[in-house]
């Protein structure tokens, strides 16, 4: 069987690997055909028919249209991906859409990085000839993290592909028909009483700015020039490998030094980093896994309790399963209630003279501030503020502030300082193995040499290890990330608690999103295309 | 006969899909043989959700001879190696639904049905499945996601349900209509069967004969009949005399055909050909007192409703085409917006990812295209010249014609008319005449009704 194909498109050949789509073997000819609902990382779900191409049958020379996104390449397949009437055609589709579309361009929290926007330029639209024609809905803001802004939805679908196929969450759902069609929680509740774990990959995926947090971040600079206020900041392991993309430098790169600056010359007194929490919860996490391996009758496995995502599904999905989740708060919320009494108290302050704000990768540590009393270890809000990385920013560049070319700083003393194994904590595996080395550590006062995970078969998104402490006692490791992935694991759990069989695991690690925390973005918005 | 010998039997026979598209029947069940399944698992599935407005086919079928359904299914389960069946049926069928449980029961007493059909070693089983009522889960692909519990949405094709259809299972998937087909192709053979109709389509047809005919009902005719034959000769022609003016066929996926047309035989091609399609057979006669624009826009606004609201070119598209049909039956159109109606149609044709969107403007370009001057009636001169559409009528009362009997005034809903403003009497008359406030006006025509004296106009 041949594993290659070879295709003409736009009278060039071609040669792909078998089931490439011709979306992706144009792109090896650097011919970009315009997408909107497309995006890499779901299955194409076909819906905005801005793909179009023709289909030519050599033989007869009649063109057949096709949807370049999910149309697999064949051999001898001639393609055509640009010619009058295609131009037309997706022109015409393009205005449509913008008719349904609120043209408020200017106050959208998307302008700039939207990927309808993009496209209107590209195509460069200066009017549209149809009647414009909106949904007329409300909003649901009933959780300030995830908003739906249903006027500005094109009901591209991606949020509900990456809701139900991607995170198994099934929040979202088409409801109405026609062009009644609406994106929301089946039966026309809001999402506060939805399934919705705040995870956000709905938000991650949308094109448009119509699901965004509502989160009133310029109050920040209020609260900072309050003279009666002690403002203190810390950042996410994440934060630093992702906010650089939007100051124009490399995604991934770096800059530290440059955050801790740009946080001081927005006024914060002191800047802190997550990274010493995140120790915290390593050094916790750990202990709590060596006591339940060393005390006869513990529940195990034991489930990591870091990412908020997760804990929101366990506590929806896996009630029983609760006493298996660590007992450790994450990281930020372990640094929230430090700040507020630890620190506090060192500073000669009163909890509520403290200005606390965090900046996260992710919205749901916005819910996780205001979960429960438990965030409030001081008797108020161990947070005032959670910002995304994408906020802080937004703040930054309000304030005029130079990012690229700030001086590095360094984070403040006594919660600054920080080891390594808390940077890892934002990629899938990190908290385990950060964990695991520490757990080794406690037991043998010597350092594990590195684990060897390997991939479940058939389970894109969950590895497995097994690592021996000390003769007879072998950890045996799982890491899951992107929450569709949670069902088979938690199954073959259950399983063994029904069957009165061995557990399969001690140690189960959960991310909700795929790759964890720092491959995602709330950080920055991508493009597609 | 082995699976391949059934196969090639239907593939002789010429058989075409009748649910509208008219795909080969053996080369789709050719492809559900050859297709390999990974567990071993295929599925046969029948699609009863006749959604046409006007079409009645598939129940008469079902509701006439569920059997020949069940048998058919239960051949093509041997034929490509499943043992599992589906029959999506609209819950609206009641009788056809009662009916097939009758018959699914009867055949399990019998032995047509179940573990080891009569001592062959062959298990076929079917299970009825409810629709909603969605239009849209009459496409295949919505219709087999909705089987699976899903929202009924179309899916890309390739892959087609041949090769990933029920629960990404290899399915053959097949109208009522074309079951129905099967067992008297294999009883009688594929020589004798694809003797009657034309070159182009063998066998026969169910047509729905609705609208303005006289005689309406279900007929049966062999493919190559011609319009002029069924409307005129089995259909008796228009009701009350009215000269003829178009026939819709294919529902809203299709196209009108005018009386230019009426000598073209029925086959999947030529329908095709003159810009309609065979549909599932719904076939609505209008007469001299329909007005395509209005015909235009019910059709596109059922599409409105029943498009999915997946793809944007049909969830938009339908909405937009829609108030251009309703500005322009209000005699607010112009000429761009006709220009309009036909981009957004090709967008819609070129681009939808289902049938439903692809053929939506299907009523609306076909008239455009075989009464341009209807169009150019309403939009330059404001008038609908069928007279159908009520914001461009105006109704008057002849002054000396009225006798001021008052009958009219009585039954206005719309208290729009009243004595002559002066009030005055025309000679040889005992009333002052009657006025229609034309800003009151709503255009219902009762005065017209009423009035025994042929007074009233309508314009």
């Amino acid at each position: 069987m041949a594993n290659k194909v070879t295709l003409t498109i736009n009278g060039k050949s071609v040669t792909v690997p078998a089931g490439t789509t011709i979306l992706n073997a144009a792109k090896e000819l650097g011919i970009k055909i315009p997408t909107l609902c497309y995006t890499p990382d779901l299955p194409a779900w076909a819906s905005c028919g801005m793909c179009v191409i023709k289909n030519v049958d050599p033989r007869t020379g009649r063109a057949r249209m096709a949807r370049a996104c999910c149309t697999a390449a064949t051999n001898g397949m001639v393609i055509v991906t640009q010619d009058a009437e295609l131009m037309k055609a997706r022109r015409t589709v393009l205005e449509l859409i913008l008719s349904n579309h609120p043209n408020d361009c200017l106050k959208c929290s998307r302008s700039g990085q939207c990927e309808l926007q993009a496209l209107a330029q590209e195509f460069g639209l200066r009017s549209v000839r149809f009647q414009e024609i909106l949904k007329n809905q409300e909003p649901d803001a009933s959780y300030p993290e995830v908003v739906l802004y249903r006027n500005k939805c094109i009901n591209c679908g991606r949020c509900v592909e990456a809701c139900q196929q991607m995170q198994n969450v099934w929040a979202l759902e088409y409801n109405g028909r026609g062009d009644k069609t609406v994106i929301g929680p089946v039966g026309g509740v809001d999402l506060a009483h939805s399934p919705c774990v705040h995870c956000g990959q709905c938000a991650v995926h949308c094109p448009t700015g119509a699901i965004m947090s509502l989160n009133p971040i310029n109050s920040v600079f209020d609260k900072l020039a309050d003279p009666t206020l002690t403002s203190v900041v810390a950042i996410a392991p994440s934060v630093r490998a992702a906010i650089g993309e939007e100051f124009g430098f490399k995604p991934g790169t770096l800059t530290t030094g440059k955050i801790y600056a740009a946080l001081r010359a927005l006024g914060f007194k002191y800047v802190f980093d997550t990274n010493f929490a995140a120790d915290l919860t390593i050094m916790e996490e750990a202990s709590e896994l060596v006591e339940r391996l060393t005390t006869s009758g513990s529940t195990m496995p034991m489930f990591t309790s870091c990412c908020p995502g997760w804990v929101d599904y366990a506590e929806k999905h896996y009630k029983d399963l609760l006493p298996n989740l660590s007992t450790a708060k994450s990281p930020q919320a372990m640094q929230g209630a430090m700040t507020k009494t630890y620190f506090a108290d060192k500073i000669g302050k009163k909890a509520k003279e403290i200005y606390n704000v965090s900046v996260m990768p992710c919205a749901a540590k916005l819910y996780e501030s205001q979960r429960d009393k438990s965030m409030k270890s001081s008797g108020v809000d161990d947070y005032d503020m959670v910002l995304t990385t994408r906020e802080l920013a937004q703040l930054i560049k309000e304030a005029g502030i130079d990012f690229a070319n700030l001086k590095e700083e360094a984070a403040d003393s006594p919660i600054g300082a920080y080891t390594g194994a808390g940077t890892i904590f934002g990629a899938t595996g990190g908290v385990m193995e950060a964990a695991v080395r520490t757990a080794y550590y406690l037991v043998n006062k010597k350092e594990l040499g590195p684990i060897d995970f390997k991939d479940v078969r058939g389970l894109d998104g969950v590895k497995e290890a097994e690592v021996t402490v000390k003769k007879g006692l072998v950890l045996k490791l799982c890491v899951i990330h992107q929450l569709g992935n949670v069902e088979g694991i938690m199954q073959k759990i259950r399983d063994a608690y029904k069957n009165k069989t061995e557990q399969p695991y001690t140690f189960v690690e959960v991310m909700a999103c795929r790759g964890g925390c720092v491959w995602w973005w709330w950080t920055a918005i991508r493009c597609y295309g | 006969m082995t699976p391949q010998q059934i196969i090639d039997e239907i593939k002789k026979s010429g058989l075409r899909g009748r649910g509208g598209a008219g795909f080969p029947t053996g080369l789709k069940w050719q492809a559900g043989h050859d297709a390999v399944s990974k567990d071993g698992i295929k599925y046969v599935v029948c699609n009863a959700d006749e959604g046409d407005p006007g079409a009645y086919m598939d129940r008469s079928t079902i509701e006439g001879d569920p059997h020949s359904i069940l048998e058919a299914m239960t051949i093509c389960g041997r034929a490509i190696g499943a043992n599992k069946g589906f029959i999506y049926i609209r819950a609206e069928y009641p009788l056809a639904v009662h009916r097939l449980e009758v018959a699914m029961e009867q055949s399990h007493k019998a032995g047509l049905l179940g573990k080891n059909i009569l001592g062959s070693g062959f298990d076929f089983d079917i299970e009825i499945r409810l629709g909603a009522g969605a239009f849209v889960c009459g496409e295949e692909t919505a219709l087999l996601r909705s089987i699976e519990g899903k929202r009924g949405m179309p899916t890309p094709k390739p892959p087609f349900p041949a090769q990933a259809g029920l629960w990404a299972e290899p399915t053959v998937i097949n109208n009522v209509e074309t079951w129905a087909n099967i067992p008297v192709i294999l009883t009688k053979g594929a020589d004798w069967y694809n003797k009657i109709g034309d070159d182009d389509s063998k066998g026969t047809k169910v047509f729905a004969l609705t609208g303005k005919i006289a005689n309406s009902g279900l007929v049966e005719v062999p493919m190559g009949t011609t319009l002029r034959e069924i409307i005129f000769e089995i259909g008796g022609g228009c009701k009350n005399g009215k000269k003829f003016k178009g026939v819709q066929t294919g529902g809203p996926s299709g196209g009108i055909l005018c009386d230019k047309e009426l000598d073209t035989p029925i086959d999947y091609g030529a329908l095709m050909r003159m810009g309609s399609m065979m549909g599932s057979g719904g076939m609505i006669v209008m007469d001299e007192d329909d007005c395509v624009v209005d015909v235009a826009k019910f059709y596109m606004d059922f599409c409105v409703d029943e498009s999915c609201g997946k793809c944007s070119p049909c969830r938009i598209g339908t909405r937009q085409m829609a108030t251009i049909l309703d500005k322009i039956t209000r005699g607010n159109g112009t000429m761009e917006d006709l220009q309009k109606l036909q981009d957004i149609g090709g967008a819609m044709k070129a681009c939808s990812l289902c049938a439903l969107g692809q053929s939506a403007p299907n009523p609306t370009l076909s008239t455009i295209r075989k009464f341009p001057e209807e169009y150019l009636a309403h939009i330059k001169d404001k008038k609908c010249p069928s007279g159908k559409c009520k914001h461009l009528l105006s109704f008057s009362i002849d002054a000396d014609k009225c006798i001021g009997c008052g009958m009219c005034q009585k039954n206005c809903p719309a208290d729009a008319i009243a004595n002559n403003p002066a009030n005055e009497i025309k000679e040889g008359k005992k009333l002052a005449w009657k006025v229609i406030d034309q800003n009151k006006c709503i255009k219902c025509g009762t005065c017209k009704t009423v009035c025994k004296f042929g007074a009233v106009s309508k314009k």
